[in-house]
């Protein structure tokens, strides 16, 4: 069993976060195999950014493969590159606040998720990243969502007062993803 | 030990720390960039000593200086700082001064691209420097095998003294792997290793003429170059019998691919595939480049496979040349390539098989 996983947004929206949190909670609870794999330009915000993630309980081949399982989507201009990369009967996860959900395939489960919106309501743009993986966590159940959290809370050791913010934003998604089930 | 979650370039850092180096010195370059950054952190928590230097050349030769003095001594870059690196690795070599250094390539010729690639191949295994000097070429596929693979390139470089590249590409560099970390060296441990260096390193000796040490990259006299380079010659043979490969499902192999590095890790997973789809496919994948483990391919069954199959991340094909003189006509060997940055991608591997299988 292997899954590959490609998130993909624009610089600053937290892409890479999204799935080192993912990567780093996989290595640090199973023995499963586990990559993850950042693309990105010379810029720090605002070129494009993705990320590979490939779960496996075998060898892990290449570290971004060719056809994903899963494929997270935060701008628009990700879904037109990406959505072709998703195989038949893939999840597309979409930040619906920005990304059209009117996709032109119908092979394929889409969730959606208006994080950029439920970000601002809580209080801080940044957090989108973590209701994304809530949703991609409390949907596929990939992983326990116990030890995702686990992981963000020892990323932010340093910064206490972001967990609050954080742990509203991972249960608001944990909740929108295992709706959509 | 727990297994931890790390990028290749941090890893391979941390696994030189522990294995005792306590000497740095670099220029930034993408995507090795993380090495330096590391370093000029982790090392002075332990004692050592990290540099970036003014340029690559400054920072190889201070390696060659800090090595000379006999602590376990480390620089690497990317594909272009390679190459202005390789004054300093062929003084290295002819001092017989042991130093390892770690090239995360990257697009190439020229500046040419940031993103991963496997175009120095030659140079990495035939001429780093000038000079006709050999050296260890490690090349590791796994993030783990990175971290392995360089505490084994300190010790062969302390035991020949000798430079020896770890030659990776961006994709293992930037990765994340779970890897599980070698112990770390004591005080004492790498005290030890650089006072066993005594005979020959400039550690510290008394002030009179027949105790010093000498540091020579060359000789004034022909007669002991000639010396010099004989003794290199016979290091180099002897190397032969140490080749490291990874030989996988060969035995009744139709179709054998053969990879190294990043691309020797998609040649498994498309060989798994294969097999799975009932296609007798095998895999060969050095992991020392240089020795090359040319008697792997004498374990393929030439009565049975239709062809080698040699798959890198280079155009032009540049691995394939050691392939062709290890299989040595015994049948045909095809390519599959892609260049510029692009990453090998596990359905073009498949398509070419089976594009000889049913050819």
């Amino acid at each position: 069993m292997e899954t590959n996983l490609c998130v993909a947004g624009f610089g600053g929206q937290g892409i890479m976060s999204l799935g080192k949190f993912l990567a780093d909670a996989t290595c640090n609870s199973t023995d499963k195999n586990v990559t993850f794999f950042p693309s990105y330009g010379a810029e720090q915000r605002g070129g494009t950014a993705n990320c590979y993630v490939v779960i496996s309980d075998g060898d892990i081949g290449a570290p971004l493969g060719d056809v994903m399982d899963d494929l997270i989507v935060m701008n628009g201009p990700s879904l037109t590159k990406f959505l072709p990369t998703l195989k038949k009967g893939g999840a597309l996860f979409i930040n619906s606040s920005i990304v059209p959900d009117q996709i032109d395939r119908d092979d394929v489960r889409l969730v959606k998720a208006p994080v950029t919106e439920l970000a601002l309501e809580m209080g801080s743009a940044k957090v989108l990243n973590v209701i994304m993986l809530g949703v991609y966590v409390g949907y596929t159940e990939v992983i326990d969502p116990a030890i995702v959290w686990d992981t963000i809370e020892h990323k932010l050791a340093s910064k206490p007062k972001l967990l609050p913010l954080n742990r509203q934003a991972f249960e608001k998604g944990l909740e929108l993803g295992r709706a959509q089930r | 030990m727990a297994r931890v979650f790390m990028k290749g370039t941090e890893a391979v850092a941390e696994a030189a720390v522990r294995a005792g180096c306590r000497f740095f010195a670099g220029y930034p370059i993408t995507p090795q960039n993380e090495v330096p950054e590391y370093l000029s952190r982790r090392l002075p928590e332990v004692g050592g000593v990290f540099i970036q230097g003014e340029s690559e050349v400054a920072s190889v030769s201070m390696v060659y200086g800090a090595a000379a003095a006999g602590t376990r001594s480390m620089t690497s870059s990317s594909s272009p700082g390679i190459s202005l690196k390789s004054e300093g690795i062929s003084y290295c070599a002819a001092a017989r001064i042991p130093m390892v250094y770690a090239n995360f390539a990257r697009g190439g010729p020229g500046v040419g691209s940031i993103q991963p690639a496997q175009q120095d191949y030659l140079q990495a295994t035939k001429a780093s420097g000038n000079g006709g000097f050999r050296m260890p070429v490690l090349a590791p596929a796994t993030v783990q095998e990175a971290v392995d693979l360089t505490v084994k390139a300190f010790d062969w470089a302390d035991r020949d003294r000798t430079p020896v590249l770890i030659l990776a590409d961006g994709v293992i560099g930037t990765m994340m792997e779970p890897v599980v970390l070698p112990e770390m060296k004591s005080d004492e441990e790498v005290a030890a290793i650089k006072e066993s260096k005594r005979s020959w390193a400039c550690v510290g000796h008394k002030l009179d003429y027949a105790h010093r040490s000498w540091i020579e990259p060359g000789q004034w006299s022909t007669a002991k170059m000639q010396e010099c380079n004989e003794k290199a010659a016979a290091m180099y043979k002897a190397w032969e019998k140490e080749a490291m490969v990874e030989e996988y499902q060969l035995e009744d192999a139709e179709i054998v691919l053969t990879a190294y590095g990043i691309s020797g890790r998609i040649a498994k997973s498309a060989v798994n595939l294969l097999r799975a789809e009932g296609v007798r496919a095998g895999l060969i994948r050095p992991i020392t480049v240089f020795p090359f483990p040319a008697a792997a391919y004498d374990h393929i069954d030439y009565g049975k496979a239709r062809a080698v199959l040699d798959v890198e991340m280079s155009i032009p094909a540049l691995f394939v040349e050691d392939v062709q003189a290890a299989v040595k006509g015994r049948c045909p060997i095809e390519t599959c390539l892609c260049s510029g940055g692009n990453i090998m991608s596990r359905e073009a591997v498949l398509a070419a098989a089976k594009k000889i299988m049913e050819g």
